[in-house]
């Protein structure tokens, strides 16, 4: 198991848009995915519990993930925090 | 009936009014487990025909749909496809023996409703998102046919309770001339898109929208948000002349977009634009704007549970600075007291917070956050030109600590080897009287000034601009504020500074001439203002300006001034 954190750098948060990019890369490994904000946690494979967290810019969230590829999937995962994430 | 006007413009048509069927629910209980598996059946085939249509709209050659319809549509693709939707609705029909209508109505009903109790603006317009899902299931649990297939006469208005990305995408809008809205606010899809096709729309305009009946006389003011249905005689004409004139201005705005700010004898002026975020960049590039002259920060230290450090303030200024593609960018150090407050910063209520800790004042009080955001700041300043200007200024001992505070971050960037413009300009705010009184000894101090017209005049005036009963004695045409901006403005000059203007009055057209007059340099306003301001300018002579200067200083008073100016300007 693997687990991350990242501080959300875009101004906007976890927008619809920046979040359907996630739900889509998630649901590319095999490995189990779940975001955490505080003391929440869902599964990345969902978008109606990602938006449900309403992550806003600067807030700090937690992805674990656990699974056979997790490390080629963190790899993914942390490129989408720090630099797509920015882009979208 | 009176909206939100959110999209400027005028529209004059019928009405087509569309109303959606309320989802009722049914409330059979189901008695068999033949029938619950049956319901889920039902569910999970709805979902397929949903994305079916999605797909269906993502493919169809006639809509030429845009990177931004993609992505919302791919978005409603992973709600439809939802795991945590249909884990619940299924649960709803084992557990509860509910229909798979009535289990979906139920469902979006619980999320629309989390979502509308959200404290952040974006999300609660997710809610009519989640709505429009929900609605879009049910269709096909129902087989009610296509509410999609709609045809339009020219000139249509369309009314509606909302619009949701599926509708505006799906509407042909090529014949819609306007929309108004029962519910949405600024930030709803129905505006988004109405600003990007450059048409007329009110939203929020209530229950009594839903009066209005299919052709209905319609005329819709997208800037004041008024709404009139089946209006006399009287209201048509005046409407049909506002309508030709506003085209008429669009197209003469739109030709001098791209003409640099000259007058017609060959004075030239600097058109910049006032912006809270990279994003606003957008509308300055469309509009013809040469430069923000006023790049506030306090958006970025708002809505948030703690201060962003540098790492995320260097991020969002730099992202404004590439978005600015080397036009040159006026940053102003925070600005937050008065009416700004911070959530996780305790500023303890004051009986006058407009003359109390704000601004540079809790700068150099708090000389550890300063130095973080002018460290931020500088950083940025490798990416594009920059120049800092700091708020507030009173004395020339301000100016001098702030210069200081800021003398210190690029030493520490220095030495920790990190990159910044040698060529960062040093600017301030005039905004107290005692500052525009000094401009002679500032000026030594200072770059440029940045005339701040809002809080000069609640200052010099001692009128609080937010107490509406003395709204009347807010008066930016005052002699006395006047006077003080001249004082300014003839200072920058004798002591070789660049002298702007980033309040309020630098986007009145009534004013643009007599600032012209007194040789304001540097006009900085909201994009949207700027054509009409360079259209005065390209319209005019520097020789008349002063004119109108000389003749406007010798006034007694601001009834004589702006009566005279309404005059010249007509």
């Amino acid at each position: 198991m693997i687990t991350k954190h990242y501080v959300i750098t875009s101004v906007q948060g976890m927008h619809a848009r920046p979040a359907t990019q996630l739900v889509k890369l998630a649901k590319g490994f095999k490995a189990t995915t779940s975001l955490k904000k505080g003391d929440k946690t869902v599964k990345l494979n969902s978008l109606l519990n990602i938006l449900s967290l309403s992550i806003k810019g600067g807030e700090t969230v937690s992805v674990i993930i656990d699974g056979e590829d997790e490390v080629s999937a963190a790899v993914i995962i942390d490129d989408f925090f720090t630099k797509q994430l920015k882009e979208l | 009936m009176k909206g939100v006007g959110v999209s400027p413009g005028i529209a004059i048509g019928r009405a087509f009014v569309i109303k959606k069927n309320a989802p009722a629910t049914n409330g059979i209980v189901l008695k068999s487990q033949a029938e619950i598996a049956a319901e889920i059946d039902r569910f999970d085939s709805s979902v397929v025909n949903a994305l079916g249509e999605i797909d269906a709209i993502k493919n169809s050659s006639q809509l030429m749909l845009t990177d931004d319809d993609i992505a919302i549509l791919e978005t409603q693709v992973e709600l439809i496809n939802d795991p945590q939707i249909r884990e619940d609705v299924v649960a709803k029909i084992e557990t509860e023996k509910k229909t798979a209508n009535d289990a979906l109505i139920e469902i979006t009903a619980g999320i629309v409703a989390l979502f509308e109790s959200m404290d952040d603006e974006y999300m609660r317009a997710r809610s009519s998102d989640f709505q429009d899902i929900g609605n879009r299931i049910l269709k096909y649990i129902n087989r009610t046919g296509d509410i999609n297939a709609r045809s339009f006469q020219p000139d249509t208005i369309v009314i509606a309770d909302d619009l949701t990305p599926s509708d505006t995408i799906t509407l042909d809008l090529n014949l819609v001339t306007g929309f108004a809205t029962q519910a949405g606010s600024r930030t709803s899809h129905a505006a988004i898109i109405a600003k990007s096709k450059g048409l007329p729309a009110v939203v929020a305009c209530g229950d009594e929208l839903m009066t209005i009946n299919h052709n209905d006389f319609i005329i819709l003011d997208g800037l004041s948000g008024l709404v009139y249905v089946n209006p006399g005689e009287e209201i048509i004409s005046r409407y049909s002349a506002k309508s030709a004139s506003f085209r008429q201005q669009a197209e003469v705005l739109k030709e001098v977009k791209d003409k640099p700010a000259i007058t017609a004898d060959g004075k030239r002026v600097t058109l910049f634009a006032n912006i809270s975020s990279a994003e606003d960049l957008d509308m300055v590039h469309d509009n013809g704007g040469e430069g923000v002259g006023l790049f506030r920060t306090e958006m970025l230290f708002m809505d948030r549970d703690t201060f962003p450090d540098e790492e995320e303030q260097f991020g969002f200024y730099k992202k404004a600075v590439l978005q600015a593609k080397g036009k040159p960018i006026i940053i102003r150090t925070i600005d937050i007291g008065g009416d700004k407050h911070l959530s996780y910063f305790n500023l303890l209520p004051e009986l006058n917070p407009f003359l109390g800790y704000r601004a540079i004042r809790i700068s150099l009080d708090q000389e550890g956050l300063f130095m973080v955001q002018l460290k931020a700041i500088l950083r940025a300043s490798a990416f594009g030109p920059v120049s800092i200007m700091f708020p507030m200024i009173s004395n020339v001992k301000e100016i001098r600590d702030a210069k200081l505070v800021l003398n210190k971050a690029k030493t520490a960037l220095i030495e920790a080897g990190i990159a910044f413009s040698d060529d960062v300009k040093v600017g301030m705010m005039i905004e107290i009287p005692s500052a525009a009184v000094t401009a002679d000894i500032l000026a030594k101090e200072v770059d440029f000034f940045s005339i701040g017209t809002n809080d000069l005049c609640q200052y010099t005036l001692a009128v609080d601009r937010m107490n509406e009963k003395i709204t009347h004695l807010y008066d930016p045409f005052n002699p006395g504020v006047l006077r003080l901006i001249l004082n300014v403005i003839e200072q920058g000059r004798e002591h070789n500074i660049h002298v702007g203007m980033c309040g309020e009055m630098a986007s009145d057209p009534l004013a643009t001439l007599l600032l012209l007059g007194m040789g304001l340099a540097e006009f900085s306003m909201s994009a949207a203002s700027i054509p009409t301001i360079k259209n005065i300018m390209i319209n005019n002579t520097e020789v008349r300006a002063k004119q109108v200067c000389r003749q406007v200083m010798a006034m007694d008073s601001s009834d004589k001034i702006i009566a005279y100016l309404k005059e010249i300007t007509q």
